[in-house]
């Protein structure tokens, strides 16, 4: 297993080179202009100078070779500056000043590094998707489980009732939904979350749990929606199995049976869904930030592919690539772990 | 759709020396069931599945004959008549504007929302289908195959890693840009956009299943009962129908009714990126999201639309259950 | 409108009321909400609306329009005109003063060196300057002393107020953007997000994309101003969500441009948290005729340019009887309610340069059958659909996505239908539509449709580059990468001579005959232009903020300085 992942590592820098390779292509064959959003008043003639002033004159091979450099070698530089500079665990180093001022990756919109933006945002998509994606594990396979053991009780029935048409709702329609009643007829939280909030005591604790609230309900509707199902349907294919007859022959109780030989047989496919997951929550929820203006990595995505932002969304497309071949492989050496059976070379 | 060794069980020849009292049996005196009939009999005896089907087959008659007998174009506009409430609202506000002529109310420039409804359903339930069973076919294929085949994992799963980090919105750009012209003089406005609409949702939504399915591939092609189908001669692609496709249904089945729901949503999501039907072509999805603005004063609007797309993906999974289990003889005949 | 007279006048009377003792920093905080959010703090890097009107909080201009259209001096003494010499009598100069006394957020004074330099700023060509055009004919800055500037430019110029007028050419600081010239102009992501300015605020945080935090600015010229100590603008969403927010919940004291369907935004202030103003400008919402054929048959480079005229839309009757189907008053109410007029006019405002053109405006659904049938144009094959010569009266129609455009899209192909003329509609993503990749068939300037609806206005209240659009050969078209303003490819030598004499006329009753002459030439006379709404803005805000004073001829902010806490 370990070679097995240590082969996959090395194989994953092509694969990513390939794919960023693929993604800057895509982009560049994308109709889009990031003119759009100046106004009409301004003449065409002034907005193509602004365009030359992108660097968007130079072919897309040279424009791809400059994006390379940046994040693979001056990024990395910044990074290790850093590192040896400011940073609790390894400040005790000598500067290493690698960074020499050359051009960074910069937005477009902004005229600013996009890692700084990513970095900024960071912690309000952790918090927020992160935090319902753990809620909405830790309700799904509770749920999964127990409808599967107690198949076609009343608790089953409820389950895939508010389950499915949770999941057949969008979230475009929640999120207001939930701002109507919460914020405007009840006023328990407020609509709009605001990053700048800094949690230094209890009551401004408490003020970041309430606005909170509402998008993790969002978001944790949906994890958890679609976790129970696969949690559910694993379980009931593995229940019925001839081992589990065998470890109740045995005199295993039923909770060893259940949570332990039932549930670790069943587990692949989960771990498939949350593992694809994973990425997603850096990646935000494009619709929910955007509902309750939590301003994280998705609402930054989306106004960035609005505003044809090429640097930017290269970049962050290329994190979720690179979080999304980790994830996967992590994925891959579980099922390893779950089933010894499973062998890869 | 046997799937299992222990399914096989072995029915004894009775002609053979006179065997103990117990055992004198006449000998089959009908011939053996097919497997089909005690899979349908199974399945009808589940309820949930029953209840699911009806509410589907309601739904799919409704949206396939509902504009013979509700005859009102969907894309008429009646300004006069425009933010009308649905007639049940008489029953509790007496002042409400409501009518015959329109019985579960009208938009804001007036449209029928009963003949959206209808209207909406068959785009709606057109592309679900559609664009569901392309991912569905995809996934699965490129799931099975690369659990089953080592040599294929490897390129096929990073394929789908490929297709995972992809960013959507510009995929569709560029598949308008170049597809939408040919597409739209070969099949018309509403068919070329239907084509590329599912496409675009199928090709978008298959890696989830085909990571899924092989995941489960891995484990299973490593039991007994594959290396037993294996050990006698048994090819590849008939271990893959016979052994291994019956035991990835239950995920497969979850995938599809999720997938039903994520298709009939995203299709709104594409008309709002212009990539989707012209927009005055009602859709569920469409409805729903034009209706939220107005929720508070208009909540039919929401909810109709809503309890039609929910009623839908719970009819599926329902269905999906009771076909798990009708085709699972571990539990058929019990 | 006379919700706004009202709300003007309690304005009015209250705003004077609390300046005897006010107090700067007094009234606490200040919540403003847009739902664009502001990525950059000066207008020349991005020329985005939302990035204007965020920088003008902290950044000024020489002077602003104010509510009227009228020029009101900010940093300089007084606006210059021909009549009091700061305008020279050939037109060619324009000399401005400073106003004594003024400094930068810093403390360090302001001067004639910091004006110049921001011109200079924006003409580096490596710079990509948005406001470029602003700029446009200048020859020589000349600084005689701290507090004089002198523009000269090298032809007679009707309208001077192009450069530092407005909030779209505000003052930089030298000293700051100094060494952000040209192909620097993007590394200086310090001063792009916190320039230090003369107006009433000053930057504490910039979250691109997100949130600002602001406080009152320590240096303002005015003592007393402005009454919030510290203002958040905080960005994202979308237009319901912040109106919402203001309307509704009342987290929000101040929410832009929300463009809501009307019966949405009057349900939402029945809550009482807070109250829709609107005001009028020269955004007129307008369907335009392309002229060419975009058939798809015609071999690329060859479609929607001026070498094949459109096969139906060349005929002035099919325009016309296109027109006479709208009623425009529906659309107002379905789709604008008090933030909308209907209007004939490409140039609805301001009043000297408006015609009074108001013919469209009643719909004649009889009137447009008559005409397309006179003109040839009949149901020969009985299919409803009229046609002539084996073509038939068969459209696209074309716009962005946005509730309101597809609301009107349904009406008015409805009313099309009716007048026997079959139509197609199609939306398209804004980001795709408004934006000019030569790549992409769906760009408004490539045209590929029959009709298209969208809407435009002009900056300031000069009409002339704006009708300058419709020149012949501006058109856009394969050879200029499809670049160009005139999207219907009009062209009429005689309207062409008529704009040179409008860019030689100076005297203003004179500019307003001859631009009425033209609006009329597009629209009335040729109908190569349908205008159909002259679109207010809509702005919120909550009952306990005062002083607002919407203004569609500069920032919505241009006033924040005077905005203060109603009951403290």
């Amino acid at each position: 297993m370990l070679t097995f992942a240590v082969r996959r590592l090395l194989l994953s820098i092509p694969t990513l080179l390939f794919i960023s390779f693929v993604i800057f292509m895509l982009l560049q064959l994308a109709p889009g202009d990031p003119m759009a959003q100046v106004p009409l008043t301004v003449p065409p003639d002034v907005k193509e100078k602004m365009r030359q002033a992108l660097g968007l004159g130079e072919p897309p091979l040279v424009q791809y070779w400059k994006w390379l450099v940046q994040v693979f070698w001056t990024e990395p530089k910044i990074f290790i500056d850093w590192l040896t500079r400011d940073s609790f665990l390894l400040g005790w180093l000598p500067d290493t000043h690698l960074y020499q001022n050359e051009l960074r990756v910069l937005s477009w919109q902004t005229r600013s590094p996009v890692m700084d933006i990513v970095l900024q945002r960071l912690p309000q998509t952790l918090w927020v998707v992160g935090l319902s994606y753990i809620v909405g594990i830790l309700i799904a396979l509770p749920i999964g489980i127990y409808s599967a053991y107690r198949q076609y009780s009343v608790f089953d029935q409820a389950g895939t009732f508010v389950t499915m048409v949770g999941f057949s709702i969008p979230p475009f329609f929640t999120g207001p939904l939930l701002i109507v009643i919460f914020s405007v007829y009840l006023g328990w939280f407020p609509s709009i979350y605001d990053t700048t909030h800094v949690v230094n005591d209890w009551d401004s604790f408490t003020v970041q749990l309430r606005q909170m609230v509402m998008p993790i309900m969002v978001l944790a509707l949906q994890t958890t929606a679609q976790l129970s199902r696969y949690m559910r349907a694993s379980m009931l294919d593995n229940l019925g199995q001839d081992y589990v007859r065998t470890a109740r022959a045995k005199g295993l109780s039923e909770a060893i049976v259940v949570m332990v030989h039932v549930l670790r047989n069943s587990m692949i496919p989960v771990v498939t869904v949350i593992a694809l997951g994973v990425p997603a929550i850096f990646g935000g929820a494009i619709i929910t930030e955007n509902v309750f203006k939590v301003n994280g990595i998705g609402q930054l995505l989306l106004t960035a592919l609005f505003a044809n932002d090429l640097p930017m969304v290269m970049t962050l497309t290329f994190i979720f690539a690179f979080l999304i071949v980790t994830f996967n492989l992590i994925a891959d050496v579980l099922y390893g772990l779950l089933d010894p059976r499973i062998r890869y070379d | 759709m046997t799937d299992s060794p222990q399914d096989d069980l072995i029915v004894a020849a009775p002609e053979t020396v006179a065997p103990i009292e117990a055992l004198r049996d006449k000998g089959p005196d009908a011939p053996p069931r097919s497997k089909w009939k005690d899979v349908w009999a199974q399945f009808r005896k589940h309820r949930g599945a029953m209840i699911g089907a009806f509410f589907l087959m309601l739904i799919t008659f409704g949206v396939l004959l509902g504009p013979y007998l509700w005859t009102l174009d969907a894309q008429k506009l009646d300004i006069r008549a425009k933010d009308m409430r649905p007639i049940y609202t008489a029953l509790w506000n007496p002042e409400a504007k409501t009518g015959w002529n329109h019985p579960l109310g009208s938009d804001q420039l007036g449209r029928d929302n009963l003949a959206q409804l209808i209207a909406g359903g068959r785009a709606s339930m057109a592309v679900g289908w559609a664009a569901m069973l392309l991912s569905l076919i995809i996934g699965t294929g490129v799931g099975v195959v690369a659990g089953f085949f080592k040599r294929l994992d490897g390129p096929l799963m990073r394929l789908t890693d490929l297709f995972l980090s992809l960013p959507i919105l510009p995929l569709l750009l560029v598949a308008v840009t170049l597809f939408r012209q040919p597409l739209r003089a070969n099949f018309g406005p509403e068919g070329g956009m239907f084509i590329l609409i599912v496409a675009v949702v199928g090709i978008t939504s298959w890696m989830p299943t085909a990571r899924i399915v092989r995941g489960d591939v891995l484990a299973l092609k490593e039991r007994e009962f594959v290396l037993a189908a294996r050990s006698i001669g048994t090819r590849p692609f008939a271990i893959i129908r016979r052994h291994l496709l019956p035991n990835v249904l239950s995920p497969i089945m979850v995938s599809a009714t999720l997938g039903l729901a994520t298709a009939i949503i995203t299709e709104s999501a594409l008309s709002f990126l212009g990539v989707g039907f012209p927009s005055d072509f009602p859709t569920w999805g469409k409805m729903l999201a034009d209706a939220v603005a107005r929720m508070e004063d208009y909540p039919e609007r929401v909810v109709l639309p809503g309890i039609a797309i929910s009623l839908t993906v719970l009819g599926v999974n329902y269905l999906g259950d009771g076909l798990r289990d009708a085709l699972d003889p571990r539990i058929r005949g019990r | 409108m006379t919700l706004k007279t009202l709300l003007l006048g309690a304005v009015a009377t209250s705003a004077l009321a609390p300046a005897a003792y006010a107090e700067r920093g007094e009234d606490g905080h200040v919540n403003i909400i847009y739902w664009q959010a502001p990525s950059i703090m000066t207008p020349y890097l991005s020329g985005g609306t939302k990035d204007i009107e965020a920088a003008s909080l902290v950044l000024e201009p020489l002077g602003r329009y104010d509510q009227t259209g009228a020029l009101v001096p900010y940093l300089a003494a007084e606006i210059p005109t021909v009549e009091n010499g700061g305008v020279s009598e050939d037109l060619t100069t324009i000399t401005w003063k400073l106003k004594e006394g003024l400094t930068w957020s810093d403390g360090t004074p302001l001067t004639s060196a910091d004006v110049k330099f921001t011109a200079d700023y924006c003409m580096d060509p490596e710079g990509g300057c948005a406001q470029l055009a602003k700029f446009d004919h200048i020859s020589e800055i000349e600084t005689p002393d701290d507090l004089t500037i002198i523009v000269h430019f090298d032809k007679a110029m009707p309208n001077p107020y192009g450069p530092f007028m407005g909030g779209q050419s505000p003052i930089l600081q030298k000293a700051q953007f100094e060494s952000c010239m040209g192909a620097a102009a993007s590394t200086c992501t310090e001063a792009n997000f916190k320039p230090v300015g003369t107006g009433p605020f000053v930057v504490d945080e910039f979250k691109p994309n997100d949130v600002i935090s602001l406080s009152a600015n320590p240096n303002y010229r005015d003592p007393a101003k402005p009454a919030f100590a510290t203002a958040t603008l905080k960005g994202g969403g979308d237009a319901e969500s912040a109106a919402r927010a203001v309307l509704q919940t009342g987290e929000m004291d101040y929410a832009w441009n929300l463009q809501l369907a009307p019966d949405v935004l009057a349900s939402m202030a029945e809550a009482g948290a807070g109250v829709p103003v609107s005001a009028f400008g020269t955004l007129v919402e307008r369907i335009e005729m392309n002229m060419t054929d975009p058939s798809p048959d015609l071999p690329e480079g060859e479609r929607a340019t001026v070498a094949h005229p459109h096969p139906i839309l060349s005929d002035l009757n099919v325009r016309k009887a296109l027109s006479m189907a709208i009623d425009r008053d529906l659309l107002v109410e379905v789709g604008y309610g008090q933030a909308g007029r209907a209007t004939c006019n490409l140039v609805p405002a301001p009043e000297m340069y408006a015609s009074p053109n108001t013919d469209c405006l009643t719909q004649d659904l009889d009137g447009a059958k008559a005409l397309l049938e006179e003109a040839g144009w009949t149901d020969s094959d009985g299919d409803g659909i009229r046609d002539k010569d084996g073509e038939k009266l068969s459209l696209l129609y074309q716009s962005s996505t946005n509730a309101v455009r597809q609301d009107f899209q349904a009406l008015i192909k409805d009313w099309w239908n009716q007048i026997g003329v079959e139509v197609e509609l199609r939306n398209v993503d804004s980001s795709v539509f408004f934006g000019g990749d030569p790549g992409s068939p769906d760009t408004f300037q490539k045209f590929y449709a029959d009709v298209e609806m969208y809407a435009n206005n002009f900056d300031g209240t000069d009409p002339q580059s704006y009708l300058q659009m419709y020149r012949c050969g501006n058109e856009p078209k394969p050879s200029s990468q499809w670049q160009g303003e005139n999207i219907n490819r009009y062209c009429d030598p005689a309207y062409d001579a008529l704009l040179d004499e409008l860019a030689a006329t100076g005297e203003l009753s004179k500019r307003g005959e001859i631009a009425k002459k033209l609006n009329e030439m597009l629209t009335k006379d040729s109908y190569t232009i349908v205008p159909l709404v002259d679109r207010g803005r809509v702005s919120a805000h909550s009952n306990s903020l005062g002083g607002v004073i919407l203004n569609t001829w500069d920032s919505e902010l241009w006033n924040a300085a005077d905005w203060y806490r109603i009951d403290g």
